[in-house]
């Protein structure tokens, strides 16, 4: 018997289309929730029971105040590290197929401009180190000190 | 004195006849509607184009019943593990149970304080239950099947052929904290926004492990298809946990934080912040989060099988049904799957009633003084290992983790305290005479 290409329906295949109508269902579905309990729970309004929860005592000051310092310096370390390790995705795709495959024709334009394995790895690795220079001074900053 | 009818009524719920009984109605009555009604959606099923959608409803309500059925499990194991029975009043062995909390919750009164952002308050447990759910998409969950109304056509049991498959799941577990922040933010209650801030440092935090854990299996792989990464480890038998154990604990542990569980559970850590984000919730509302939490959970236990415990294969080292497009071979397939999913669960709400929460300052110094180092060496090591071809080699990745391994104990013993502080670390705390 002749081996079958797998059949990919156009809803599935490489676009986003079957993803966009999983959301539109999960949407509709928390959307029904919602209302349904509204519709369905009873209601009896007061103003003690409507005022933020504080364990039970009158609230003291605002919600909205600041904060720990510390939050803000989690939050841009982790944007500076999450893009860098986003960058690296692509080449882990890359590198260890052109490794194997270097021979494909679809490695040839990448071999012709000097992209080797060994100088996508030299590449990267300059690339790692200055994320782990990062890491270390900001280490020895003091910055994960929280106490 | 108990009411005698009462007492009646009570014991004819907990028979096992009613729920076995009922179960059996319940699916005999689906069976016949299914046969009946066969020449309406005869066309459907001959036409492969609908098979994304086919798989997208079989799939979504399996894991909407196994949230109901998560929490009761959960509740067993926790009495399993307390030495005591858990819940077995509603129905045989207590499995009426999550069909009397939904009830009860949607039932109850939809409380929207006065102080609330409410567009956000609203949006924010529907945001979370999207995104926990949208996840699924890429999981490939039986490989490939000769579709037997539609001759002659295989058919991929998955919602969609992503090429960037890991990518998107990756996302998707980061617009997971949207929810949980915009729930805390939203409520406008002291607790509930510590909560959210905390969840939102800690889910953030616990990418980058995430991250560089994938980035290991994707040297190896070559392939953000997850199907595709499924499908190397079926037929070489080799399933990628045995290659990078130590990447897969990463993974593992980083998955924990960011579905909120303990020992990671900050975020509701019930004895400081009440509820924590969602303190100000009720009714159908609350249990939305708990259904996006623990669809997270299996949707995350389905990414982490698929990625590292070989997906739908059903034996470890041997390539048995790697290439078979059967009915039956897709059954046996799926049921590894879920079996798999399931162990791992297990796992998850075993570590939750045995280890006890992380102090905040330990969460953080465990994330990026921990993990992210280990997880930065761990991926320079399988590029060494890939640009000298070793990266399939089971010795060269054994050893790799073995050395690394070696390095994080040598590290600790060196440094004379464990990467989560000593108590003596903490500023000494002064309480005043009153």
């Amino acid at each position: 018997m002749e081996p079958l290409e797998p059949y990919i329906s156009a809803l599935a295949e490489s676009d986003f289309t079957a993803v966009g109508i999983l959301a539109l269902v999960a949407t509709g579905l928390a959307g029904a929730i919602l209302v349904l309990t509204h519709l369905l729970g009873p209601k009896r309004v007061g103003p003690r029971k409507h005022a933020p929860y504080e364990s039970g005592m009158e609230p003291v000051g605002d919600t909205r105040r600041r904060f720990s310092v510390r939050f803000y310096l989690i939050a841009v370390l982790f944007l500076v590290f999450d893009v860098e390790i986003v960058f690296l995705y692509p080449w882990a795709v890359l590198f260890p197929r052109l490794r194997d495959s270097a021979h494909q024709p679809w490695a040839q334009p990448l071999v012709a401009a000097g992209y080797s394995p060994l100088y996508l790895f030299l590449a990267m690795g300059v690339f790692f180190a200055l994320l782990l220079i990062g890491l270390i001074y900001e280490w020895r900053r003091g910055i994960f000190r929280w106490n | 004195m108990q009411d005698p009818v009462v007492f009646r009524v009570e014991r004819i719920l907990r028979s096992p006849w009613l729920i076995f009984g009922a179960g059996a109605v319940l699916a005999g009555a689906l069976a016949l509607a299914l046969w009946l009604l066969f020449p309406l959606y005869k066309g459907l099923l001959a036409d492969p184009f609908w098979f994304p959608i086919l798989v997208m409803a079989i799939m979504l309500n399996l894991i909407l019943s196994s949230t109901a059925i998560c929490i009761l499990a959960e509740r067993k194991i926790a009495g399993f593990t307390q030495d005591r029975f858990g819940p077995n009043r509603v129905g045989f062995w207590g499995l009426l149970q999550p069909l009397a909390d939904g009830l009860k919750f949607l039932l109850k009164e939809d409380i929207i304080p006065t102080q609330v952002d409410k567009p956000l308050f609203l949006l924010a447990p529907a945001m979370a239950l999207i995104i926990s759910l949208s996840g699924f998409a890429v999981i490939p969950w039986a490989g490939e099947v000769r579709w037997p109304w539609a001759p002659d056509t295989l058919v991929s049991t998955q919602v969609a052929s992503l090429d960037i498959g890991v990518l998107y799941v990756l996302a998707v577990a980061s617009l997971g904290v949207y929810g949980v922040v915009l729930a805390g933010y939203a409520s406008n209650n002291k607790y509930a926004f510590y909560g959210g801030v905390r969840a939102a440092a800690q889910m953030i935090s616990y990418e980058l492990p995430l991250g560089l854990g994938l980035l290991c299996l994707l040297l190896t792989s070559g392939s953000l298809r997850l199907e595709e990464v499924v499908r190397q480890q079926a037929q070489s038998g080799m399933w990628y946990v045995f290659l990078h154990p130590l990447p897969f604990l990463l993974i593992l542990v980083s998955s924990f934080a960011e579905a909120n569980r303990v020992p990671f559970d900050l975020a509701e850590a019930e004895q400081e912040l009440v509820g924590g984000f969602h303190t100000e919730y009720s009714s159908m509302k609350f249990a939305l989060f708990f259904l996006a939490e623990y669809a997270h959970m299996i949707t995350g236990s389905a990414v982490l099988v698929a990625l590292f415990c070989g997906g739908w294969a059903p034996l470890p080292f041997s390539s048995w049904l790697a290439d078979s497009t059967a009915w039956w071979a897709l059954l046996i397939k799926l049921g590894a799957y879920l079996a798999k999913v399931a162990v791992c669960i297990g796992l998850f709400m075993l570590v939750r009633w045995t280890i006890p929460r992380f102090r905040f300052d330990q969460l953080m110094r465990i994330a990026w003084l921990s993990l992210v180092p280990v997880g930065i060496a761990l991926v320079a090591g399988t590029a060494t290992l890939t640009v000298l071809g070793l990266q399939r080699t089971w010795w060269a990745c054994l050893g790799l983790n073995l050395v690394a391994l070696l390095g994080m104990l040598w590290t600790a013993a060196r440094s004379g305290r464990t990467v989560t502080g000593r108590q003596d670390d903490l500023p000494d705390i002064h309480v005043e005479p009153a």
